[in-house]
C-alpha cells in the first residue's frame, strides 16, 4: 500500500508542479530540432551537462534548464521540436485530473441517486434502477463515444476538459449507484436505524447520521476502481480526436502522433505518455487490492 | 421455461428503451450531416433545406422513429448518408471482421485462463503465485493502446507479421488456402493484444472462484476420502466454482462486438470500430444508431445467455433463492 501511495503522490506532485519541473512550456517549439532523440546527460567534474552545455538549476523559475542555443529534451522531442518530457508533465494535468474530477462526478451522482433509490424505495427505486439498466446495456466505450460524438466536435481545450469530465462522470453513475443502493437498502433495516426512526428521527437526519457513514467503504473502493478507468477513458477519447485538442497536451492526444507507425518506429520516445500511465495504473490497482482485502476481512 | 421467457421479454424492453433514448438524444443534438455544407457559400440554404427534406430530416420525431423502426424490421436499420445505402448490409460486413477477431481472442484467452487460474489457485502462497500475480498486475496496468503500439513496432522491426489491416494487397488472386493463411497472419497481432487485455481479469476471477471452492467443507472431505487431485480439481471443484465464471463468460460473449474498438482503429482492422468512429466524425447518425443498437443487442443477449446458463447450471437459482441474475460488468 505504502509504495503504491508513494508512487501516486510523486506522479501527482510532478504533474501539478509542471510549471516548475518541466524545462519548457508545453507549446514551446524548437523548429530546428524536430524528432530529436533524448538528450544524453553526462557529468564532467561532477557537473551535469546536456550535450555541450552545462545544466542550470533553479534558473528562470524552473528546476533545470540549459542556456541557449543548447536544448535539453529528457524524453526527446516531437515533430514540432516540442519537449516531450515537459508535455508529458503538462499533459498529465489533463489526464489525471479528468480521472479524479469525473470520478467525483460519478460518485456524487451515484451517492445521491443510490441513496434516493435505496432509502425511499417504491417507484423512485424502480424508475432509477430501470433507467440505470439502459446505461449498463450499452458497451461503456461505445456509450462514451456516442455521447461525445453527438456534441460539438471542435471546441476550446478548457471546454473540452470540462465536457469530458461531465460525460465520463455522468455515463458512469450506474455502478456506484447500484452498490450504494444495496448498502442503503440493508442499512435501513439495521437495529439502530430502526430505533432512531422509532424515536422520531426525520429521514434527512437518518440519512446524514446513519446511512451516509455506512456507504463510505463502497465509495472508497469504487473510487480506486473508477479513477484509473476514467484516466484511460480520457486517454482513449483524446487519442481518437474527441477530447482535448492540440496544442494543449494530454497523454491521449500526444499518443495520436505515434499512430503513424513509420513515425513511431524511428522515434520510439513518442510512446513516453503511454508509459507514463503504467505507474499510475499500477499504483491505483495496488491500492484497490489493499482496500478490497481490508474490507473483506 | 417461464423464467427464460420472462428474461427474454425484459431484454426486448431494454433494447426498445435504448433505441428510443438514443433516437431522442440524436435528435436533440446540435448539427447534422448537412451542417458542414452551410459553411460553403456556394451552397444556398434552399438546397440544404431541400436535402434535409429529401432525407426526411425535417419530419417530426415520432414519424422519423416510426420510419426507422419499419426499416429496422426490414433489416436495413436506417440509411447511411455517407455510404448512400441502408445501414444493415454495411454493418453485416464489418460485424464478420470484428467477430473473427474477438472470437479468436476470446477463445484463446479462456483456453489459457482456465488452466492457469486453476494452477494458480492450487499454488497459493508460493513464490510462483507471487510472481504470477506481479505479471498479471503489470499486464493489467499496461494500456491496450501501448501494447498495440509496442507490437506494431515489433512487427515493423522484425518483419514477422504484417503491419495492420486484414488482408495483403492482391489477396483476391491467391488460392483459398493462401487467403486463409494471409488472414491468419494478419490476425496474430490484434488477437495477441486483445487476449492479453482479457487474461488478467479472467485469471483473477478463476483463481478467486477456485480458491473459495477449495476451502469449502465438501472439498476437504473429498480430499480426505482420497479422491485423486486432478479428478478433484476438474470434476468436483470446477463445477462448484462455475457460477461467477458463467456470468463472466456471458459478459465475454456480450462484448464480442465492442471489446476491440480501440485495437481495430490502431491496427487498421476493418471492423465495427473504425466504421463507428468515422460515422461519429461525419455526423452520420444512421450508422451511429445502427452500431449502438447492434452492440447493445450483443451485450444484452450475452447477459441473457449468462442468466439462462446459470439457471440451467445451478439448482439453487432454479429454486428461486437469492442471488438471481448476476449482471455483466464493464
Amino acid at each position: 500500500m505504502k509504495p503504491a501511495l508513494g508512487v501516486l503522490v510523486l506522479v501527482h506532485v510532478a504533474v501539478l508542479g509542471a510549471g516548475f519541473f518541466a524545462p519548457y512550456d508545453y507549446a514551446e517549439q524548437h523548429r530546428e530540432f524536430p524528432y530529436a532523440p533524448p538528450t544524453p546527460i553526462h557529468f564532467r567534474d561532477w557537473r551535469p551537462y546536456a550535450g555541450e552545455y552545462p545544466l542550470r538549476f533553479f534558473a528562470k523559475g524552473r528546476l533545470f534548464g540549459v542556456d541557449e542555443p543548447g536544448v535539453v529534451f529528457l524524453f526527446g522531442s516531437d515533430g514540432f521540436g516540442r519537449d516531450v518530457f515537459s508535455r508529458v508533465l503538462y499533459g498529465g494535468q489533463v489526464s489525471l485530473f479528468t480521472g479524479l474530477a469525473a470520478c467525483a462526478v460519478s460518485l456524487a451522482f451515484g451517492l445521491g441517486l443510490g441513496t434516493l433509490a435505496g432509502f425511499w424505495g417504491g417507484w423512485v427505486d424502480q424508475v432509477l434502477m430501470r433507467g440505470g439498466e439502459l446505461f449498463l446495456a450499452l458497451p461503456w466505450l461505445y456509450l462514451l463515444l456516442a455521447v461525445r460524438g453527438f456534441l460539438p466536435l471542435h471546441i476550446e481545450p478548457v471546454e473540452a476538459f470540462l465536457l469530458m469530465v461531465a460525460i465520463i462522470g455522468t455515463v458512469g453513475w450506474v455502478r456506484p449507484a447500484r452498490l450504494i443502493r444495496g448498502v442503503v437498502l440493508s442499512g435501513r433495516e439495521r437495529g439502530f436505524v430502526l430505533a432512531a426512526r422509532g424515536f422520531g428521527a426525520s429521514g434527512a437526519y437518518l440519512i446524514r447520521r446513519h446511512i451516509l457513514p455506512m456507504t463510505f467503504g463502497v465509495i472508497l473502493t469504487q473510487a480506486t476502481v473508477l479513477i484509473p478507468q476514467y484516466i484511460l477513458a480520457e486517454v482513449t477519447l483524446s487519442f481518437l480526436g474527441l477530447g482535448v485538442a492540440e496544442p494543449a497536451p494530454s497523454w491521449g492526444n500526444m499518443l495520436a502522433e505515434a499512430r503513424q507507425y513509420h513515425v513511431l518506429v524511428s522515434h520510439p520516445w513518442l510512446l513516453a505518455p503511454g508509459l507514463a500511465t503504467v505507474p499510475v495504473l499500477l499504483g491505483y490497482l495496488r491500492i484497490a487490492d489493499c482496500v478490497l482485502e481490508s474490507t473483506a476481512k | 421455461m417461464k423464467y427464460a421467457a420472462r428474461r427474454a421479454v425484459h431484454a426486448l424492453f431494454l433494447l426498445f428503451g435504448i433505441s428510443v433514448l438514443s433516437f431522442l438524444f440524436s435528435a436533440a443534438v446540435p448539427g447534422d450531416y448537412f451542417s458542414d455544407l452551410q459553411l460553403d457559400s456556394r451552397v444556398s440554404p434552399d438546397t440544404i433545406a431541400g436535402l434535409r427534406t429529401l432525407y426526411g430530416l425535417d419530419r417530426p420525431l415520432p414519424a422519423r422513429y416510426g420510419a426507422w423502426l419499419a426499416s429496422a424490421a426490414r433489416g436495413e436499420f436506417g440509411y447511411s448518408l455517407t455510404y448512400h445505402g441502408p445501414v444493415g448490409p454495411l454493418l453485416g460486413q464489418r460485424i464478420k471482421a470484428t467477430l473473427l477477431l474477438t472470437g479468436v481472442a476470446t477463445l484463446l484467452a479462456w483456453l489459457v485462463a482456465v488452466p492457469v487460474g486453476i494452477w494458480n489457485a492450487t499454488h497459493r502462497g508460493t513464490w510462483r503465485d507471487s510472481a504470477l500475480r506481479l505479471v498479471l498486475a503489470l499486464m493489467l496496468s499496461i494500456p491496450d493502446l501501448l501494447l498495440a503500439f509496442g507490437l506494431l513496432v515489433l512487427a515493423v522491426e522484425t518483419g514477422w507479421f504484417p503491419v495492420g489491416g486484414m488482408r495483403s494487397v492482391g489477396a483476391e488472386e491467391m488460392g483459398a488456402g493462401a487467403q486463409v493463411w494471409d488472414v491468419a497472419r494478419h490476425l496474430v497481432l490484434p488477437v495477441a493484444v486483445l487476449a492479453m487485455g482479457m487474461l488478467p481479469v479472467l485469471i483473477r476471477h478463476i483463481r478467486a472462484g477456485m480458491s473459495e471452492a477449495m476451502e469449502a467443507p465438501f472439498a476437504v472431505s473429498a480430499r480426505a476420502q482420497g479422491i485423486p487431485r486432478r479428478r478433484l480439481l476438474y470434476r468436483h471443484l470446477l463445477p462448484a466454482a462455475l457460477n461467477p465464471l458463467i456470468s463472466l463468460f456471458g459478459f465475454s460473449l456480450g462484448t464480442l462486438l465492442s471489446a476491440s474498438l480501440l485495437i481495430e482503429v490502431v491496427m487498421g482492422w476493418p471492423g465495427l470500430g473504425p466504421l463507428f468512429l468515422e460515422a461519429i466524425l461525419a455526423r452520420d447518425f444512421g450508422v451511429v444508431l445502427g452500431v449502438i443498437l447492434i452492440s447493445a443487442t450483443f451485450l444484452v443477449m450475452g447477459n441473457l445467455a449468462a442468466d439462462l446458463m446459470l439457471y440451467w447450471a445451478d439448482p439453487r437459482i432454479r429454486a428461486g433463492g437469492p442471488g438471481t441474475a448476476a449482471g455483466g460488468q464493464g
